[in-house]
C-alpha cells in the first residue's frame, strides 16, 4: 500500500512550531549527558596526558601532552588488562552457558508459569548486589558449607580454599551478570514463531537439529545483546575481585580504584581507563561486525 | 523413565538453576536472623532481635534512608528527561538520529569505573567537592539510556493508528498525547522509573566515586565487609528483596486477575 | 472550543487536481472528482492504487503535495483533521483500548466540548444494537462488534463526510455481507456522505451508488455499479468488475445506431453507443453470463459464433462454467444459469455460442487484456 515509512510514525507536517518540538524533547536529557558524561570524558582525556608538577604536592599536575602515559599504564599493567578481559571472558562464557538452557525452559517449556519464572529470575536481584557477592564469600568460605561438602566427600584437602582465588572471582562475577545474559535471550527465543520449529520437524529435522539450525540462529540477537551486557560491565569491575580474590587477583578496575583513591596517580588512572575504554569498543565493534546486528539500541 | 528424563531434563536444569540463584539470597536471609555480634559470620543461634531492631548498627540506616533518597531523585529526573528523549526518537523524524543512539549507546558500553572516575575528576577540577548532590547527577546520568531504551519499545508497540483515530475525532495534538498516548505508553515509563530506581538503589562503583562522605547502603556494605556485615544489613537487604518480590507477584496476580474477570463477562 | 467543526460546512465533496507524490512514486496523479452529499460512494481498486492514499487526504491524515479539497464552498485542504467535519472508520477499527466501549465513543464529542454526551451516546448505542456492551473494553468485543462500535463511534459525531477504510476486510464472509446491509442502512437512515475504500468489487458494487474504479493513482472509470459493470471504458475495468471474454476484432461499418464488426471471421453487430474505441482495431468484451451455449444446429438469436469445442465443464451449485475452446485457438469462458435451460453438454462436444448484441462492448485494440486481472489469472 502506499505508505511512508513504517517505525516512526511521523506527524505529517509539523508547521514550524512543530519542527522544534523534537529537538526541545531531546535537549535537557542530551544537555544532561553532554554535561555529565561527554565533558567529563574529554576532560579525562585531558588528565590522561599530564605529569606530576615536580616538587608539588601530591595531586598537582601540569599538562605536557604525554602520550608515554598510555604506554607506561599499559605496559606496567598489561597483566591485570589481560587478567580482566580473561576473567570477563570465562563469566561470558559461563553465563552464556547457565542462562541459555535457563532462558529456553522459561521460553518453551514453563506453560502457564512463565511469568511468575521471569520474575524469579530477577527477583534474587532485589537485594543488593554487594550483600549477594559477600554472600558468595561466606558461601565458598573456610567455614561454609560448599568447603563442608567437598571435604567431607574427599574431595579436597584440609588446606584448599575457594574464596580468594580466582575460581572465586569468575564464579562472583558469573553469577552477578546472569540475568543480563538471561533476559535478553529470553525475549529473543520468545518472539521466534513457534510455527518454525514445527515446520523444521514437519521437514525431518530431529529436536537436537531444529535447534542448531532454527531456534539458535533465530535467537543471536538476544545472545549477542546477553554477551555485550555482560562481558563491557565484567571487564571494568573491580568488586567481585576485592570481595572474593587475593593480590594475584587484581583486575584492571582494582588498578584504576587504587590510583584514584590510594595512590594518587590522575594521569595514569585516566590513561588506564582510556585504554580500558577503547579495548572494549574495539572488541565490541569486531564482535557485533561479526555477529551481524546493527540495531542495538 | 528414560523417555520422561529426556523430555524434563531441561526443567530439571532450570529447577537447579534457579537453587543456584536463589542460594545467596537464602543465606543472606538465613544470616539476617542470625545471633551474633558485629562480625555475621558464623552461625551463633536464631534471633528476630535483628528484625526487631533494623537500625540497630550504626550508620545501617542512614546509609538505606539516603540510598532512598538519591534513588527517590534520580528514579525523577532520569524517567522525566529519558521519556522526553525517548518520544522524541520515537514519534519524531530529525536530524542527528544516529547521533543521538549513539549518545545514549554510549554510557551503557561504558565501564562503570571510567563513568565514576570521570566525573568525579571532573567535579574535583571544578572544586565541587563529592556528596549528595553530585551523587544524584552521577545516578541520573548512568539512569537516562536505560530509561530511554525502555520507553522507546514501549512507544514501538503502540499502534500509530490510535492516535490518528483521535485526531480524526477532533482531539488536538495535547489532547491526542495526554488522552490516547500517555495512558497507553505509561505502562512502560512505570517499568523505566523502577528499573531506574533499582539500578540507582544497587549502584555502587559510580557511587563510591561521587558520594564524598555521604554514606549509602551499597557503601555502608562495602566498608563493613572488611570488619563483617551487621547482620542488621541482611535484614535490610532481605527486606528490600521481599518487599520487591511483593510488589511484582501481586501486580501480576493483580493483571492476571483483572484479565479473568474481563473473560468472564464476555 | 477551537476545533469545534463547524456543522453547517456540508455540501459536495471535490477533489480537484489533487496529487500525492512520495519520495519514490506518485500514489494519486491529479486526481479530479465529484462526491454528491448524502450519496454512499465507493473508491475501488486494486492495493497500491492510491484509493487509501486519498481517502487520507480527504481526513487530513495525510498532507496533498498539489491540489485542493472542497467541502460545499470550503476549502479544506490546509485545516488540520481534528478541525475537520470528517470522521474515519479505521481498516482495524483503532478502537482506544485503554477505554471503555462508552467512552471509545464518546471520545469525539468530548474533544468538541460537548457537556452532555449521554444521549447522543446511548443513541447511536441503540443504533448499532450494541448498548449492552458500554462498559467492556474493546478487546473483548468480537470483530464484528468492535467494527460497528468503530462505525458508532465515527457517526455520533454527525459529521459532513464520513471515510471507511476497507472495514470490512477482517470479517469473515458470512458477518461481511451482513455488516454490507448494515452499513448501507445506516447510511440510508443517517443521511451522511459515505466514502468507501475497497478492493472488494462486489462489496463496492453492493453497497454504493457511485463507483470510481482507481489504477495507479488515476481514475480509470466513474459510474453507477451497473455502468460500470455492463459498459466498461477500460480493459482495467472490464477485468477487475467480473470477468470478461476479450475476442480481438476489426471494425468494417457502422449503419445508424449499429455498427458491424469482424469477429476472428464471423460478423457481429454491436451498438455504436457500446464502442468506446475510434480505432479500427477493437478488443470485443462479452461477459460469460452473457453467453448462451447450444447444441450445433440449434436456432439462436442475436449474435452467433460457431465452431467452438468444450475443453471443461465445472458445475457451481448456481450456474455451470464451461471453458469453450473456438477455433481460432482462444478460450472462452461461459457461465449458464442452471435454470434448465442449456443443453446437457460434456467434455468434447461440438458447440454454438450465442449472445445479445446490447450486451456487447467494445474497446481500443491497444488495451491490455491483462490489465485488472489480479496476479495469478494474469498468466
Amino acid at each position: 500500500m502506499a505508505f511512508a515509512h513504517a517505525g516512526t510514525a511521523t506527524v505529517s507536517k509539523p508547521g514550524r512550531a512543530g519542527k522544534r518540538i523534537p529537538y526541545l524533547l531531546l535537549l535537557p536529557g542530551l544537555l544532561w549527558l553532554l554535561l555529565f558524561f561527554i565533558l567529563p570524558l574529554i576532560n579525562l582525556a585531558e588528565t590522561s596526558t599530564k605529569t606530576p608538577i615536580a616538587g608539588g604536592e601530591t595531586g598537582a599536575y601540569e599538562q605536557t601532552f604525554r602520550l608515554q602515559n598510555y604506554v607506561d599504564a599499559f605496559s606496567e599493567n598489561s597483566a591485570q588488562f589481560s587478567r580482566s578481559f580473561i576473567y570477563a571472558l570465562l563469566s561470558t562464557l559461563l553465563a552464556l552457558a547457565i542462562s541459555y538452557p535457563l532462558a529456553y525452559a522459561i521460553a518453551f517449556k514453563s506453560g502457564k508459569y512463565k511469568n511468575i519464572l521471569l520474575v524469579l529470575v530477577i527477583a534474587p536481584f532485589f537485594t543488593s548486589f554487594l550483600l549477594r557477592t559477600i554472600a558468595w564469600k561466606q558461601i565458598l568460605g573456610a567455614e561454609g558449607p560448599v568447603i563442608s561438602v567437598l571435604r567431607s566427600l574427599h574431595l579436597i584437602g584440609a588446606d584448599t580454599s575457594i574464596t580468594s582465588t580466582a575460581l572465586a572471582v569468575v564464579t562472583g562475577m558469573t553469577y552477578n551478570f546472569l540475568p543480563f545474559m538471561t533476559l535478553p535471550i529470553y525475549a529473543s527465543l520468545e518472539r521466534i514463531d513457534p510455527r518454525l520449529m514445527e515446520a523444521s520437524g514437519d521437514l525431518y529435522a530431529n529436536g537436537l537439529t531444529t535447534f542448531r539450525r532454527v531456534t539458535f540462529p533465530l535467537s543471536m540477537p538476544g545472545v549477542v545483546a546477553g554477551t555485550l551486557l555482560t562481558f563491557i560491565p565484567a571487564a571494568g569491575d573491580y568488586v567481585n575481585a576485592q570481595i572474593l580474590g587475593n593480590p594475584t587477583t587484581k583486575m584492571i578496575g582494582n588498578v584504576i580504584d587504587s590510583r584514584f583513591f590510594r595512590i594518587v596517580d590522575y594521569p595514569t588512572a585516566a590513561a588506564l581507563s582510556f585504554t580500558l575504554m577503547a579495548a572494549i569498543l574495539i572488541l565490541v565493534t569486531v564482535y557485533i561486525r561479526r555477529a551481524g546486528t546493527d540495531e542495538l539500541v | 523413565m528414560t523417555r520422561w528424563l529426556s523430555k524434563n531434563l531441561i526443567r530439571i536444569y532450570a529447577a537447579l538453576a534457579f537453587i543456584y540463584l536463589f542460594f545467596p539470597v537464602a543465606y543472606t536471609m538465613a544470616f539476617s536472623f542470625n545471633d551474633s555480634g558485629k562480625r555475621n559470620l558464623i552461625w551463633q543461634g536464631f534471633t528476630f532481635k535483628n528484625w526487631l531492631n533494623p537500625c540497630g548498627a550504626p550508620e545501617v540506616c542512614t546509609a538505606l534512608g539516603n540510598s532512598i533518597k538519591i534513588g527517590f531523585l534520580a528514579t525523577l529526573f532520569s524517567t522525566i528527561l529519558g521519556t522526553m528523549i525517548a518520544f522524541a526518537l520515537g514519534r519524531y523524524s530529525f536530524r542527528g538520529r544516529s547521533t543521538t543512539n549513539l549518545l545514549i549507546f554510549l554510557p551503557m558500553a561504558t565501564p562503570e569505573i571510567v563513568l565514576g572516575a570521570s566525573l568525579l575528576a571532573m567535579f574535583l577540577n571544578l572544586g565541587i567537592n563529592p556528596g549528595f548532590w553530585t551523587t544524584v547527577i552521577a545516578h541520573v546520568m548512568f539512569c537516562i539510556s536505560f530509561v530511554v531504551v525502555t520507553v522507546k519499545a514501549r512507544i514501538a508497540s503502540l499502534d500509530p493508528k490510535l492516535e490518528e483515530a483521535a485526531r480524526d475525532l477532533y482531539a488536538t495534538e495535547w489532547q491526542t498525547f495526554r488522552r490516547v498516548t500517555l495512558p497507553l505508553v505509561a505502562p512502560g515509563i512505570a517499568a523505566a522509573a523502577l528499573l531506574a530506581f533499582s539500578l540507582s538503589f544497587d549502584d555502587f562503583i559510580i557511587t563510591n566515586f561521587n558520594s564524598g562522605t555521604v554514606n549509602t547502603f551499597p557503601k555502608f556494605v562495602w566498608v563493613s565487609s572488611a570488619r563483617g556485615v551487621p547482620a542488621q544489613a541482611n535484614v535490610i537487604g532481605s527486606a528490600m528483596f521481599l518487599i520487591a518480590l511483593a510488589i511484582v507477584i501481586s501486580a501480576q496476580i493483580f493483571s492476571a486477575a483483572k484479565a479473568r474477570r474481563l473473560q468472564k463477562k464476555h | 472550543m477551537a476545533n469545534h467543526p463547524d456543522a453547517a460546512k456540508t455540501g459536495d465533496l471535490k477533489l480537484s487536481s489533487l496529487t500525492k507524490r512520495f519520495a519514490d512514486f506518485l500514489a494519486v496523479d491529479n486526481l479530479d472528482l465529484v462526491i454528491p452529499k448524502g450519496s454512499f460512494f465507493a473508491l475501488l481498486g486494486p492495493s497500491g492504487c492510491g484509493k487509501t492514499t486519498t481517502l487520507r487526504m480527504i481526513a487530513g491524515l495525510e498532507e496533498p503535495t498539489s491540489g485542493k479539497i472542497y467541502l460545499g464552498d470550503t476549502d479544506l485542504t490546509d485545516t488540520k483533521s481534528y478541525r475537520r467535519p470528517v470522521n474515519t472508520v479505521f481498516q482495524n477499527y483503532a478502537l482506544f483500548p485503554h477505554l471503555t466501549i462508552f467512552e471509545n465513543v464518546a471520545f469525539g464529542l468530548r474533544r468538541r466540548g460537548i457537556k452532555d454526551v449521554k444521549e447522543p451516546v446511548e443513541k447511536v448505542l441503540a443504533l448499532v444494537e450494541l448498548a449492552h456492551l458500554r462498559d467492556r473494553k474493546p478487546t473483548q468485543l468480537s470483530g464484528g462488534q468492535q467494527q460497528r462500535i468503530a462505525v458508532a463511534r465515527a457517526i455520533v459525531n454527525r459529521p459532513a463526510l464520513l471515510l471507511l477504510d476497507e472495514p470490512l476486510g477482517a470479517l469473515d464472509l458470512k458477518l461481511r455481507r451482513q455488516m454490507q446491509i448494515e452499513l448501507k442502512w445506516i447510511q440510508t437512515e443517517v443521511g451522511i456522505t459515505f466514502v468507501h475504500v475497497t478492493h472488494d468489487q462486489e462489496e463496492a458494487m453492493t453497497m454504493a451508488d457511485t463507483i470510481a474504479v482507481m489504477n495507479e493513482g488515476r481514475i480509470e472509470q466513474l459510474g453507477s455499479p451497473a455502468d460500470l459493470y455492463e459498459n466498461p471504458k477500460t480493459a482495467f475495468v472490464a477485468n477487475f468488475l467480473g470477468q470478461s471474454n476479450f475476442i480481438k476484432g476489426t471494425l468494417e461499418s457502422t449503419s445508424g445506431a449499429d455498427q458491424f464488426v469482424n469477429l476472428q471471421g464471423t460478423r457481429i453487430v454491436i451498438p455504436a453507443a457500446r464502442n468506446s474505441s475510434t480505432h479500427k482495431s477493437l478488443l470485443v468484451g462479452i461477459r460469460p453470463e452473457k453467453f448462451r451455449i447450444h447444441n450445433v444446429g440449434d436456432t439462436t438469436t442475436g449474435n452467433k459464433l460457431e465452431g467452438g469445442i468444450v475443453t471443461d465443464i465445472s458445475f457451481v451449485g448456481v450456474s455451470t462454467q464451461y471453458q469453450v475452446e473456438m477455433p481460432w485457438k482462444q478460450e472462452l469462458m461461459i457461465f449458464e444459469q442452471n435454470d434448465g435451460g442449456a443443453p446437457n453438454l460434456r467434455k468434447g462436444d461440438a458447440v454454438t455460442l450465442s449472445w445479445e448484441p446490447h450486451f456487447t462492448f467494445a474497446l481500443d485494440g491497444d488495451e491490455d487484456v491483462t490489465s485488472g486481472l489480479s496476479g495469478a489469472d494474469a498468466e
